[in-house]
Parts: C-alpha cells; sequence; structure tokens
C-alpha cells in the first residue's frame, strides 16, 4: 500500500504523523506542506496525532469524478463524514471522519489514522489519513 | 467623483431554457436598454461575463457592432458583481456617462466539480472527495449553529420562504411554496442541510445600464443612485471553500468587509436598509449572512427569522424574489439578479412580493469561490 501522495505524511517511531509545514518567516503552519515555487519557504513539521473536532458534515452523494477518486460506483457509494479537527496550538486540518457510534459533537478528541483508500491507475493500493473519533 | 444611477435593468428568467446561455444574456441587456430608454449605440462602455457560458463579448454581433469598449469579466463567483464595480468605477471617474454591466450563465446540473490544479491544490484534495462548495457550507453553518444556538427548524424557516416569496417573481425558477416540514425531512445532502435547503446552478441572464447624473436626469432615469460598491476577497483566518487547512486564529469574512466599505461609501448603515439580497447558496449562508453584513449580531437570527422578521412585511425583509435558493445560481448573473431585484423593490413593482412602506435603500451581497464577496447599496 502507498500513500494517494507523496509528502502528505510521514512514517515516526510513534507512528504516522500528517506532514505540515512552517512558514520560515513570520510562523504559522499550513496543511499540506506545499509543494513546487511554494516549497522553499516552509520548513516541513510532523503534526499531532490528536486534535478536536472543529466542524463536520456528511457527503451524502457521490462527489462527481473527476475530481474524485474512489473505487466505488453510485450504487456502491457509501456517505462518509468530512471535517475539521483543531491540532492544538498548530493549525485547523481537513479531514475524512469516522465516528463509529460516537455522536459527533465540537470539541470531541480526534486521533490520526492511516487506512486504504482506493486502487491507483496501476492498480496499486493507496492509502489516505483520516481522523477517528475516540473511542470509535 | 460622479454620482451614479441606474438608468434600466433587466432580466432573463432563471432557471432551465432551451436557450443558449449567450442568448439568455443578450434577452437580458435588450430588457435593460429598453428599460433605461436608450439604444445599444448610445452605450460607451460595456463590462460582462459568464463563468460556464463563454465570454460575455460573444454578445456582440448580436447587439451591434459598434466598436463599443466591451471587457470581459471572470472572477468566479463574483463575475457579475465585479462588472458592476468596473460599470461603477467607470461612470463614478467621470471618463463616461452611459455602461452596461452584463451577466449570464449555463452550468451542467449537479454539483460544481472544479479542477483542484486550478484553485492552486493538489490532487489528491479533490481525489479523495473533499473538494466540494456543499461540504464547506455544511462545515460553516454546523460550527455555526453549535456556536450561536441556530435550530435546524431555523434552517428549514429560510427555505420555507424563500419559495413562499418566489411565488410572486416572475424571473424565479421553483415557483411553488414548499411546506416546512417537507424541507426539514427531505433527503439529506450535506448534514444538516437537506436537498431543499441547497441552492442548484441554473441559467439566466441579468442586465444594468449605469448613468451619470447628467444622462440619467435626461432619460428622466434619476430616481435610483449606486451608492457604494464594493468587493473583498478573502483575509487569513477567513473559512474559505476549498481550504485543506485553516488557521487557528480566526479573523473576519470577506463579506464583513465589503459590507463595512460599502456602507462607509453610501455614508449608510444596516438600520438604512429596506430591502436585502443576501447570499444564500444554502439556508445556513443567508442565516450567517445577516451577521456578517452587520444587520444582526451572531446569534440574534433565531429569534429574529423564527418572529418573521426576514419576511416580506417584516422589519427586515431578506431574499425578496425567493433568492439563490428559488433562483438557482447562475454565477455570472447572479449578483446583478440581487440588484435586479432591488431596482424592483425601489420603484415600487414587486406585485405579491412588494416589500411595504415605500422602500428607499435596498443592500444586495454575494459570496462564493474561491473566498470573496461583492456588495452594492442601491438608494433613492
Amino acid at each position: 500500500m502507498r500513500a494517494i501522495a507523496p509528502d502528505l505524511f510521514v512514517e515516526t517511531p510513534d507512528g504516522p504523523r500528517l506532514q505540515g509545514g512552517r512558514r520560515r518567516e513570520g510562523g504559522g503552519v499550513v496543511f499540506p506542506l506545499p509543494q513546487g515555487g511554494e516549497r522553499a519557504f516552509y520548513e516541513p513539521v510532523a503534526l499531532s496525532p490528536h486534535g478536536r473536532l472543529w466542524s463536520w458534515t456528511v457527503q451524502r452523494f457521490r462527489p462527481k469524478s473527476p475530481p474524485y477518486a474512489g473505487d466505488e460506483d453510485e450504487r456502491g457509494f457509501r456517505p462518509y463524514a468530512v471535517g475539521y479537527v483543531e491540532l492544538p496550538g498548530e493549525v485547523i486540518v481537513e479531514a475524512r471522519l469516522e465516528f463509529g457510534e460516537v455522536e459527533p459533537r465540537l470539541g470531541l478528541l480526534m486521533r490520526l489514522e492511516i487506512v486504504p483508500f482506493n486502487h491507483g491507475a496501476d492498480g496499486v493500493l493507496q492509502s489516505c489519513y483520516i481522523f477517528r473519533a475516540e473511542g470509535a | 467623483m460622479s454620482e451614479v444611477f441606474i438608468a434600466g435593468a433587466g432580466i432573463h428568467p432563471f432557471g432551465r431554457h432551451e436557450l443558449s446561455g449567450l442568448d439568455q444574456g443578450v434577452f437580458a441587456a435588450r430588457a435593460a436598454l429598453a428599460d433605461a430608454g436608450v439604444e445599444w449605440r448610445d452605450v460607451q462602455c460595456a463590462f460582462g461575463g459568464s463563468f460556464a457560458a463563454g465570454d460575455a463579448d460573444a454578445a456582440l454581433p448580436r447587439l451591434g457592432l459598434t466598436g463599443v469598449q466591451f471587457i470581459n469579466v471572470a472572477n468566479g463567483c463574483a463575475t457579475g458583481g465585479s462588472a458592476l464595480l468596473s460599470a461603477y468605477w467607470a461612470i463614478k471617474s467621470g471618463e463616461f456617462d452611459l455602461a452596461l454591466v452584463l451577466g449570464f450563465d449555463k452550468h451542467p446540473r449537479g454539483s460544481f466539480n472544479p479542477a483542484p490544479a486550478d484553485m492552486g491544490l493538489p490532487d489528491w484534495y479533490g481525489e479523495l472527495g473533499m473538494m466540494l462548495t456543499t461540504q464547506f457550507f455544511a462545515n460553516k453553518i454546523q460550527r455555526y449553529m453549535a456556536l450561536h444556538g441556530i435550530s435546524r427548524r431555523t434552517l428549514g424557516l429560510v427555505a420555507e420562504k424563500a419559495f413562499a416569496n418566489a411565488v410572486h417573481a416572475p424571473h424565479a425558477w421553483r415557483r411553488a411554496p414548499v411546506a416546512l416540514d417537507d424541507i426539514l425531512n427531505a433527503q439529506m445532502v450535506n448534514d444538516p442541510l437537506t436537498k431543499f435547503m441547497f441552492c442548484s446552478p441554473s441559467e439566466g441572464g441579468a442586465a444594468l445600464i449605469l448613468a451619470s447624473p447628467a444622462r440619467a436626469r435626461q432619460l428622466g432615469r434619476d430616481q435610483i443612485r449606486l451608492r457604494g460598491a464594493a468587493m473583498r476577497t478573502r483575509v487569513k483566518g477567513s473559512f474559505e471553500v476549498f481550504s485543506p487547512s485553516l488557521d487557528i486564529e480566526r479573523g473576519p469574512s470577506p463579506a464583513e468587509l465589503a459590507a463595512k466599505a460599502a456602507f462607509e461609501m453610501a455614508g449608510m448603515g444596516p438600520r438604512d436598509m429596506n430591502v436585502l439580497q443576501l447570499q444564500d447558496t444554502e439556508s445556513g449562508a443567508e442565516i450567517m449572512h445577516m451577521a456578517e453584513n452587520g444587520f444582526c449580531a451572531h446569534g440574534e437570527q433565531e429569534a429574529l427569522i423564527q418572529a418573521g422578521a426576514t419576511r416580506i412585511g417584516g422589519p427586515m425583509p431578506v431574499n425578496t424574489d425567493g433568492g439563490c435558493l428559488a433562483c438557482g445560481e447562475p454565477i455570472g448573473a447572479s449578483g446583478l439578479r440581487q440588484v435586479y431585484e432591488n431596482v424592483i423593490q425601489l420603484r415600487g413593482q414587486g406585485g405579491g412580493r412588494q416589500v411595504p412602506g415605500n422602500p428607499v435603500a435596498g443592500y444586495t451581497q454575494v459570496y462564493g469561490a474561491p473566498g470573496l464577496a461583492a456588495v452594492t447599496i442601491i438608494g433613492k
């Protein structure tokens, strides 16, 4: 399994971390780590794997492809939660979310997880990041 | 600096039509010219745009090849608002006496699906299914409801009002009333918003004729002034569509900034406005924009809307023609439709949707991708 995009997250001895960027001048953290010409202005930073729910919704219809690249077709589509998680002192990141049986509410504790997402054009299984509610 | 008058306004009904987007724009332009009592050859400069229906200056062979200075405008969801702003500046500068503003559009059905790269974003953001405008609006109102005590019923009331108003607006698309329970119990699109709480991409055209004071008087069209017009883009800390991350330190929205600028230009305040057209991409947007534009404090919307304050006949009527919820959102035309509606209201021509008490000032605000807002204030 490979990441859906390089540099999106990194493996550390303590598990996976999203990779953000800290602006070299003036500070301030962004996610993802900017690529291309902007890359030079940022220091890579491994973001906290824990945060609190900032907002959420559920995607109830299959997004148009492109750009959506889920394997499933219209009939196989399952709604997914998506929203924002505040990583304390760092940045608020957008992510797919997993609540299980936990009732979503602002401030809920969430933790990072790397999960399978789809198959690339070459048939290789690809992973993405999500945040899962504690206890879900 | 010259005063600026709105000498004419025209519209092609919004909705779904056989006609091309361009032809709907030309229809609106001709209607605006006729309304002002001028000929196309009299127009000295023109600004126009569409998002998905081609170049606005393709209208020239249809309107007449007069050699007029025609500038195509492309500015996301503020395309119409930006065309209007350009014409406003042109007349205000004293350089021109008569300008046409034109906006039209014709979108495919369903949600917008821009390419991530066009917005400066990585491909994975779209591949994972996070690049949808509907998600942004749902996330924004979900948090807002929790922080400011807005109920789901209030979301429903906004949509119910939109369809009730649109019954009386000939240019609206969805003109049948929808019961509150049907709105609340309809298919969920992005929680907490059901399908009746979202506007849909649609088609339509709208046009305005702006004139200098001398020209407006000559035409007998010197009743309605464009007193303020301002557009602002996102600043650090504002919550915008297509944002993979946000700063923890929050900042003002582009609507707040554009509102402040327009009120200063007009020398007027929120309490002076008699009729409001606020961007209602979905029910929650109308609620949040009431506060962002200065018409109430955050959280006051719950009581105001439950009491009917934003209905026609209330103290702050909002979206008297049904707004985007009932008209749909042809991007190039949507902001101009708002101004058209206020012109109709200030002229007292609103029929069954006329705001009572002879309104003398009207306010419009558009918001959209990639994080911009445009405001106008018109007054007698």
